[in-house]
């Protein structure tokens, strides 16, 4: 696209700021590698069109070219709860996943993208070198021990609770003061509270969520998403320091995502 | 102290898009002082009802509402403590902010905010 044609769309972007046309605009900057300009009109699409998929596919393309492989994660992961079968998004996580090292996520991500568009040659061709690269890493006789997040959550029976998306139970446990099992409901409170954030969230521009902490009473609590899926809660009484109850969660976390990812 | 005077003082603090009293059980404003571009109504309705939703978290498990929560996001942050009568306070904040004088200056106000 030429400068010329930036400057068409950037003054019709000013003209009418609720125009589409920021996602040309925004993917012309990028290519250009003008990636502050493209991000500052692919956040303010974002903001104005919180449920369009296509909206955070762009701005994860910008974050990953700035190298903000977190907020592109983010931004992709939104992508797939809009939309669970947008190939970009699954094409965008495969590159996150692969220059991470991370080669068995690549490729759940890439033969996604292969079964929803299975005449793209060079998805296919993208899906042979992974697994390639991927089987060239192994060792024989060698297999990493899976991660059991059992053992990270209940090291503390009834302190952490796994849970997906519609509050079904997926590892460790929660107690109520008196000491009995409250999973289940814990759970069904949790998918309430996930959907709510998610609202809040999107409706006022702020991005993905990511934490939750809430304070008060005998325990404080911590909210994670580990993956796209699931919903992580962990509790300390209220004498642990939050500083290390949050440090908590995100071990537990980042355990119950590689648990989660092998599973799958 | 007024609300004003007090939501005052919370939008000083570097990276505060908005502060808010809100009623707790229906979300309305109570009063507010935002930053151009934030939607008042919009965010004392959702963080009314988040809020809501945590109570009924920690009710499930036989304790007290939490007295203050904190909802982290990529781009930014929504933070929420309970006053006195049925209020909340509500922060709106960017995502870069000094998370713990937000959470210790919130604190404070939602004591005095009766």
């Amino acid at each position: 696209m030429s400068i010329d044609d930036i400057q068409m769309l950037t003054a019709q972007l000013a003209r009418d700021p609720s125009s589409l046309v920021f996602l040309p605009l925004a993917e012309a900057l990028r290519q250009r590698g003008q990636l502050d300009a493209a991000l500052a009109v692919a956040t303010g699409g974002v903001a104005r069109y919180p449920e369009m998929a296509g909206a955070y596919d762009l701005l994860g393309r910008i974050r990953s070219d700035r190298g903000e492989g977190d907020l592109a994660f983010d931004a992709w992961t939104t992508v797939l709860r809009l939309d669970p079968e947008h190939v970009g998004a699954h094409k965008g996580l495969a590159f996150l996943s692969f220059r991470a090292g991370e080669y068995g996520r690549c490729l759940r991500y890439l033969r996604r993208a292969v079964e929803l568009r299975p005449h793209e040659a060079s998805l296919r061709a993208a899906l042979v070198r992974v697994e390639r690269t991927a089987g060239a890493r192994k060792v024989p006789g060698f297999e990493q021990p899976v991660p059991d997040p059992l053992r990270a959550l209940e090291a503390d029976p009834g302190l952490a609770l796994l849970v997906d998306l519609r509050g079904q139970l997926l590892a460790g446990g929660m107690s109520d003061v008196a000491g009995r099992s409250a999973g289940e409901a814990v759970g069904a409170a949790l998918a309430g509270i996930s959907r709510e954030a998610e609202r809040a969230t999107r409706l006022l521009g702020l991005g993905p969520w990511r934490r939750l902490a809430l304070e008060g009473g005998p325990a404080h609590f911590e909210l994670r998403t580990p993956t796209i899926d699931s919903l992580l809660l962990v509790t300390r009484p209220r004498d642990v320091p939050t500083g290390r109850l949050a440090l908590l969660a995100d071990r537990a976390a980042q355990t119950a995502r590689r648990w989660l990812e092998e599973l799958r | 102290m007024s609300f004003s005077a007090l939501l005052g003082e919370l939008t000083r603090i570097h990276g505060v898009r908005g502060a808010l009293v809100v009623s707790r059980e229906d979300g309305i404003v109570v009063a507010e002082a935002l930053m151009e571009g934030i939607d008042g109504r919009a965010v004392a309705a959702l963080a009314a009802s988040l809020s809501g939703r945590v109570a009924g978290l920690t009710r499930t498990l036989g304790q007290p509402e939490p007295v203050f929560w904190q909802l982290q996001a990529s781009d930014g942050m929504l933070l929420g403590a309970s006053g006195e009568e049925g209020l909340l306070l509500v922060l709106v904040a960017a995502a870069e902010v000094n998370a713990g004088e937000l959470r210790l200056q919130l604190l404070r106000a939602a004591e005095r905010a009766a």
